[in-house]
């Protein structure tokens, strides 16, 4: 059956892996980005390497609600990639405007979107998937980026309380954990290189995931042992570590 | 996550030579400092390097394909690989296709690469409709051989130095089937392999592999390839239950470096010879998947790598018809003389020049030498550069890495003109990289 796949922040360079893989199996895809420029390759590629239905939608965190997008979407989604993320500026305690942004793309815009589909699915009985692309910067707040870190942390939580709620209406809610992806995101930074996967490694773990039904992904199952250590780092220690 | 936005990374192209610190992004443009387009850095020496490098391949999008005439668009970072997963299937091939498929779209159309058909159907730009161009002056020009004719033939073969190639529309050429009909022969000297080159100008592609060793009887010996894209009814049963195959996209990866001394003279032309007598007297025919035909050095990747860390350089010369014999004669020979090797030597055909101001076939042969980097490389090919000009020749610029600017000058004949064309599109020198400043085309 064709599904019709919602993907939030389509532009991101996971959101492209993933596409491409479920445009390849035939599916609809609806894309969101922050303009119509920045859609245009997006759906003439799905379009000419799968000959799939691909359509467009404007959405930008910072400027519309989750109800301005679901007003225009023609129906209700069978699968839904929340993949925006926004990283700001590091370690810098003087930017409120990039805290307010790093908060909103990461947390609260992602969190009401996930609500309202949600909502949707319920009321139309639509067995959806919802997956959220969280991160591994959730599981422990790190001077060089607490705030992305804090705002991953209460999406992850967000989406464990939402796969909870979800379960009872057959609504399976995934949490992806990645490392370090090389992408846009991190373009120019010093990766190390077994700890870092490519955006097709994590789109590929993404579906991995939802045909397995996982709740949460590590990508790189090397990620849930660091973590683990990470965790266990009495405080007195970690509080004068350079990470 | 939290260190400055600004790691430099050691990079080099496919020869490894030079290898360098750079600054590399991702497009878009990021600084406004000298810099330079860098697509899948196939090219062999210093032509994608600079202190600043915008890397294209996150251009990665088809954006059009009209199945009536064949005309393709897409973004400059999508490759060749990628092109051929989705339109050999389809009944389309690429028109022009250099001997690896991991190029881009936009660095064949800046280097305007050249197949094994050049006689036949001319070079990749050839081909090509019209592209768009982000300028000096952050425009975004639409160039092609009606608007903005003078940019358009600039950037063909340009080398990057107009500016960032964003997208481009060609037209791919229609094929029955995935495989080639392939005749191969036999040239037991220099004259039989030229003689063999011209005679069988009526097939679509030609190459002859040359053992550049063999000496005597046998100097400039070869094996002639010939192939014609395959009908149908050409293929054999097995082939025939999917004509249309695309290539795998499995490659057996090149374990390590070598170390240096493994390719010398004498392995060399062990290899060259058992090359040489694994084909038989005389002639054969066969029919075999467009992988093997055309790119046969992709199966292994990373393949450069058996020159070791000191990298390698080819050293591509195109000698016009008219001494072409003689002039091929004293290059070979001056190779024997001075004993250096080369380890894979490739002999073809081109047919007329293009308009472009920076082009490099010509009605001639075309040679292409590979060597390892050593000190004693460079007196050497300084002296090569002496037969090449002496025969009306020149050098290929995306295989270069050591050519003198008055070298270029001489033997490129609108070297001044596209200097000054340059000058006046991008006069503070935005886009220039460490061959344009070698070249003497920025200062
Ligand atoms: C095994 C092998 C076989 C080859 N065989 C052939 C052959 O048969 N015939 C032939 O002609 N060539 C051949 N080549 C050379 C190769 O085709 C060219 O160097 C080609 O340009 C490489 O494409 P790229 O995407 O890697 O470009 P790069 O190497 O990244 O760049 C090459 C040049 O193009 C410019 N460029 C790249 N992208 C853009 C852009 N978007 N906008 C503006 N400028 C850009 C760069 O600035 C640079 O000057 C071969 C190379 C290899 C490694
Ligand atoms: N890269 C990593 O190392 C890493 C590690 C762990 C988790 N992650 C997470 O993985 C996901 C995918 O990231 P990526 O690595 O693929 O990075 P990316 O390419 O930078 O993708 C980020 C995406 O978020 C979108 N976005 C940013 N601000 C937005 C806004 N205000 N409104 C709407 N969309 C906005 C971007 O849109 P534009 O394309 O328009 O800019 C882009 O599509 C993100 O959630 C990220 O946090 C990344």
């Amino acid at each position: 059956m064709k599904k019709k796949i919602l993907v939030i922040g389509a532009g991101s360079d996971v959101a492209q892996a993933l596409s491409r893989l479920r445009a390849e199996r035939g599916h609809i895809l609806w894309l969101t980005a922050r303009s119509q420029e920045a859609l245009q390759p997006l759906l003439a590629d799905l379009k000419v390497r799968y000959q799939v239905e691909a359509l467009g939608f404007v959405y930008d965190a910072e400027l519309h609600s989750a109800e301005d997008l679901m007003a225009q979407l023609p129906g209700i989604p069978d699968e839904v990639h929340v993949a925006m993320g926004y990283l700001g500026n590091p370690d810098r305690l003087d930017d409120p405007k990039d805290a307010a942004r790093i908060l909103k793309v990461n947390f609260s815009a992602a969190v009401l979107l996930m609500n309202a589909v949600m909502h949707a699915m319920i009321e139309k009985q639509v067995k959806g998937v919802l997956v959220g692309i969280s991160s591994v910067a959730g599981e422990r707040g790190r001077k060089s980026n607490f705030l992305y870190g804090a705002a991953k942390a209460g999406f992850s939580t967000y989406l464990d309380g939402l796969r909870n709620a979800g379960f009872s209406h057959g609504i399976h809610v995934m949490t992806v954990k990645p490392g370090f992806i090389r992408s846009k995101m991190t373009a120019g930074l010093p990766l190390p290189g077994p700890l870092t996967a490519s955006p097709q490694q994590v789109a590929s773990a993404i579906i991995k995931g939802m045909k397995k039904g996982r709740g949460t992904v590590y990508v790189l199952p090397v990620w849930s042992l660091i973590m683990l250590l990470i965790r266990n780092i009495p405080d007195v220690v970690f509080k004068r570590l350079n990470l | 996550m939290g260190t400055p936005m600004s790691a430099l990374t050691k990079i080099s192209n496919w020869g490894n030579y030079p290898r360098i610190e750079a600054d590399v992004r991702p497009w878009p443009l990021q600084t406004e400092s000298p810099q330079i387009a860098r697509g899948m850095g196939r090219c062999y020496g210093d032509s994608a390097l600079s202190t600043h490098i915008v890397d294209t391949r996150s251009l990665n999008h088809f954006l059009d394909f009209d199945a009536e005439s064949g005309l393709l668009t897409v973004e400059a970072g999508l490759t060749f690989d990628e092109i051929l997963q989705v339109c050999v299937p389809r009944g389309w091939f690429l028109p022009v296709t250099p001997g690896t498929r991991f190029v881009t779209a936009g660095g064949a159309l800046a280097s305007d690469v050249h197949g094994k058909n050049h006689h036949a159907e001319g070079s990749f730009s050839d081909h090509v409709r019209w592209f768009d161009l982000l300028t000096a002056s952050g425009e975004i020009c639409r160039c092609s051989r009606t608007e903005n004719t003078e940019l358009f033939y600039l950037t063909l073969g340009g080398m990057g130095l107009t500016g960032i190639i964003k997208a481009l529309a060609f037209y791919l050429k229609p094929i029955e089937t995935a495989y080639i009909r392939q005749h191969t022969l036999r040239c037991e000297n220099l004259d039989e392999t030229m003689a063999g080159l011209e005679a069988y100008g009526h097939w679509t592609n030609s190459v002859a592999w040359l053992d550049c060793m063999a000496g005597g009887r046998a100097f400039g010996r070869s094996i002639l390839m010939l192939g014609e894209s395959a009908k149908q009814s050409e293929l054999t049963q097995a082939q025939s239950l999917n004509p249309l195959k695309v290539h795998s996209t499995k490659g057996i990866p090149f374990p390590i470096d070598m170390p240096s001394f493994t390719l010398n003279r004498f392995t060399v032309q062990a290899f060259n010879q058992v090359y040489f007598h694994k084909h038989p007297k005389g002639s054969r025919d066969s029919v075999v998947h467009y992988e093997p035909f055309y790119y046969p050095l992709d199966k292994v990747l990373g393949w450069n790598r058996i020159y070791g860390k000191r990298g390698f350089t080819q050293y591509q010369l195109v000698i016009p018809h008219a001494d072409a014999r003689k002039g091929l004669q004293e290059v070979l020979e001056l190779l024997a003389k001075r004993k250096m090797s080369s380890f894979l030597t490739v002999l073809k055909i081109f047919g007329e020049q293009s308009e472009n101001y920076l082009r490099f076939p010509k009605a001639g042969f075309t040679l292409t030498l590979d060597f390892g980097i050593s000190a004693s490389l460079w007196p050497f090919l300084n002296e090569l550069d002496g037969v090449v000009e002496r025969y009306g020749g020149r050098l290929y610029l995306t295989k270069d890495v050591r050519m003198n600017p008055d070298f270029f000058r001489r033997t490129y004949p609108m070297a001044q003109e596209f200097m000054e064309k340059i000058k006046a599109l991008d006069p503070t020198g935005k886009f220039q990289s460490l061959q344009s400043q070698r070249l003497g085309i920025h200062a």
